[in-house]
């Protein structure tokens, strides 16, 4: 199993435009679903609130780690247990990070895109069993899951 | 199994362990025979390898500390059997958190592209 995630999308549009929608914090907004406050700045705090409908009161809370301009853009960001609203408490200070970075490469047609999000290992145990109150598909289902799983993998 | 399983998943059960107790090819092996839900003893484990009984045990043990597998007795044969809920929390985090990527990925590319 992998302890990352890694995204490629192909877009047909120049490096420089995508560079501008990821590193442009209104653009970045657009699509990531936050207003945030500010730049992005290199070693600096990017602070706002998500946008995404149903999720407004949650906050957005990073450090840029690198902006290398059009080749790659990287963050860490904090993981909080629970999105409830309830629960939820805004509170990222003691939160576990993952390193998020976005590769930039020219391509014929436009650009190759490649996001990995990296660190999960750091994430505390109880982060499974909030996922498994979550989850109503029962033991079997799971043993089912994991034995496509690991057959995937090995 | 049952979702009443015992105190073992209360266990604090470190990410980091998991990861690596997955990241070798014979104790993928060994979850994928354990993946049925049957308890099974270590000669049954080993049988069809090529690595020896104690080499399996120590690969068990790996797997043991990570909460993966847990050691149960019947009679005298000590059994293994798996613990699904940390592999299949973290795997189920993950996935959601891909599944947020590719939302907002998609919303990317139609942005630029438009």
């Amino acid at each position: 199993m992998n302890d990352r995630i890694e995204k490629r999308i192909e877009i047909k549009a120049p490096v420089s435009r995508v560079w501008r929608a990821i590193t442009d914090y209104r653009e970045f907004g657009e699509w990531f679903r936050v207003r945030l406050e500010g730049p992005f700045v290199e070693g600096q705090v990017s602070s706002g609130m998500i946008t995404y409908p149903g999720y407004e009161y949650v906050k957005w809370e990073a450090r840029v780690q690198k902006m290398e301009p059009e080749k790659m853009f990287s963050f860490t960001w904090g993981h909080v247990k629970a999105f409830d609203k309830e629960t939820y408490s805004g509170d990222y200070s003691n939160a576990p990070t993952t390193l998020v970075e976005f590769r930039l490469e020219a391509t014929k047609d436009g650009t190759l895109l490649t996001l990995t999000e990296s660190g999960f290992e750091q994430l505390p145990a109880d982060f499974r069993d909030e996922a498994f109150r979550r989850n109503d598909g029962g033991w079997s289902e799971q043993m089912k899951n994991i034995e496509s799983h690991v057959a995937k993998s090995s | 199994m049952s979702p009443s399983l015992p105190s073992a998943g209360r266990r604090r059960i470190d990410h980091a362990l998991v990861f690596a107790a997955l990241g070798d090819e014979t104790r993928l092996a060994l979850i994928a025979k354990l993946a049925g839900g049957e308890p099974r003893s270590i000669s049954q484990l080993t049988a069809g390898s090529k690595l020896t009984r104690q080499a399996i045990t120590k690969h068990l043990r790996v797997l043991e500390s990570a909460g993966v597998v847990r050691g149960v007795r019947e009679g005298r044969e000590s059994l293994f059997e798996l613990d699904p809920r940390p592999i299949a929390g973290l795997r189920q985090y993950l996935e959601s958190v891909s599944k947020q990527w590719d939302e907002a990925l998609g919303r990317l590319k139609a942005l630029v592209e438009r």
